[in-house]
């Protein structure tokens, strides 16, 4: 039983999760479907690329719902950024994405999780990240953090999304691929592509998605992020693909 | 600390006391796993217990041929979602202990895909656990953690590894793949051990 999966070589490689009061600065829409938020956060300890913290929300009556949210932001700043996107039937989407405005308080837990992680200067490895819809955020996240350390670890982020309004961090994006180690960024449409794209509005299928990652031969590190049904199919394909199953990194956020 | 939200009402009042604190009934079954779903055929699947003295494992057909429970329970996963009253088939861990001589307290639970979670074994005995192979009358599927998982429902999810392939005991608690990833060592959702 001596094949368990690598971890973090320290044990305490993140900072400490806790409960703390946030204060919302800014509340921006981010596309039809989505809200952008800034939270100031006190005594936030800071974030690692790829984590997430949890929200909770207090009814009058004391009734309670959380919901995890990955972090846009990283490093030690108290801010965090978070992007939202509305469930129609939702509890807690609908309420962040239209009601909440700069000004209010949230309750938030974290930071969270200490595997969908990646730091630069550290593993060599090259990266292939793929989101579905507002998967991009703990991605947006670590591609962030590469361009902000100067890293020059090769970086590729496959992006589906339904519409090109629905691209999240569509400007910030866009800046990290035209940086000097560029981020190659793959986005394919499902509903409606721009004009002039090449190709018509699909699915990410097999085929197109051999086409489209670091191939398993160069041995890269995936990080997949979505809807629990996206992250579950493109992580079977990648592992028919012959990437090591250990290689590949996975959030699943819900839904099928 | 707890303040009341501004504008939050909540959708329902789906309480129930079944419902541990922070959690939310669900009626679909989510999913938490950190990599991809491991593909494993019973023909080549094995459960091992190993101790301090030696091992002892079963293959599937010999695993089928021990006595099987039913089990109706809650189930209530870290990322605060729960489910009431789901129904599982798979052997208790207490028959396991049967064929199995330890002095250890602790257990190490492998699996398929190198996933590791650490438990008390005085949290796996005494009719707590079993090691289930079937859900809803269907078998378990590998999405959720077949051909077979852990089955710690007094506990979080997490620590009812899937897709699981033995038990090593250990001396002392060591944390396992998830708690070395932030999860409580211990896990009990009822005190909201959820981190760490
Ligand atoms: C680690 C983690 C990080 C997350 N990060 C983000 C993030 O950065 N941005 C973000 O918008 N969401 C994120 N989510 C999802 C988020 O936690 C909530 O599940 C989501 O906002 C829906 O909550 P709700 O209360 O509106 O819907 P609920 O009332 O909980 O659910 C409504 C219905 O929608 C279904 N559903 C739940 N989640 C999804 C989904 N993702 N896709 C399709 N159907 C779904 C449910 O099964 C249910 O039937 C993350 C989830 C996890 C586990």
């Amino acid at each position: 039983m001596s094949d368990t999966v690598g971890i973090a070589p320290s044990v305490r490689a993140v900072p400490r999760a806790g409960w703390h009061v946030g204060t919302v600065t800014a509340a921006i829409r981010e596309t039809p479907n989505a809200t952008r938020l800034e939270i100031e956060v006190d005594g936030w300890p800071g974030n690692a690329p790829g984590q997430h913290l949890d929200v909770r929300l207090t009814a009058p009556d004391g009734y309670t719902a959380t919901r995890s949210y990955s972090i846009a932001s990283s490093g030690d700043a108290s801010r965090v950024v978070l992007a939202v996107d509305k469930l129609p039937d939702g509890e807690v989407s609908p309420f962040l994405v239209d009601e909440v405005r700069a000004g209010d308080l949230l309750e938030v837990h974290g930071p969270l999780g200490a595997f969908f992680v990646w730091r630069p200067g550290g593993d060599p490895r090259p990266v292939q990240l793929i989101a579905g819809g507002s998967g991009v955020v703990p991605l947006y996240a670590i591609a962030g953090a590469r361009a902000q350390a100067g890293d020059e670890t090769p970086f590729r982020l496959l992006y589906s999304v339904r519409t090109p309004g629905d691209v999240y961090f569509a400007r910030e994006l866009e800046a990290l691929a035209g940086t000097s180690a560029p981020l190659r960024l793959d986005l394919v449409y499902t509903r409606r592509a721009p004009d002039g794209w090449p190709t018509p509005p699909r699915r990410i299928t097999r085929e197109l998605l051999e086409a489209s990652v670091v191939p398993a031969a160069e041995h890269p590190l995936v990080y997949v992020c979505g809807s629990t049904g996206f992250v579950e199919r493109i992580a079977d394909w990648l592992v028919e693909f012959g990437h090591d199953p250990r290689s590949i990194r996975t959030e699943r956020y819900g839904g099928t | 600390m707890s303040f009341i939200t501004r504008g939050f009402s909540g959708r329902s009042r789906e309480r129930d006391e079944r419902l541990p604190p922070g959690q939310t009934l669900v009626h679909d079954f989510p999913v938490l796993s950190a990599g991809p779903t491991p593909d494993i055929d019973t023909a080549d699947w094995e459960f091992t217990i190993r101790t301090e003295s030696g091992s002892q494992s079963w293959n599937w057909d010999e695993f089928m041929a021990l006595e099987i429970d039913e089990v109706s329970t809650d189930i209530h996963c870290v990322t605060h979602w729960s489910k009431l009253g789901t129904s599982w088939r798979g052997v208790s861990i207490d028959t396991l202990f049967e064929h199995v001589e330890t002095g250890y307290d602790y257990v190490m639970a492998h699996s398929y895909g190198g996933y590791t979670t650490n438990v008390p074994l005085d949290e796996l005995r005494g009719g707590k656990a079993w090691v289930a192979f079937e859900f809803d009358g269907e078998p378990l599927e590998p999405e959720h953690g077949g051909p077979a998982r852990l089955l710690v429902p007094h506990l979080y999810f997490w620590k009812s590894a899937k897709w699981v392939r033995g038990l090593e005991m250990m001396p002392t608690d060591e944390p396992g793949f998830w708690e070395q990833n932030g999860y409580h060592l211990h896990g009990d959702p009822w005190k909201e051990e959820r981190y760490w």
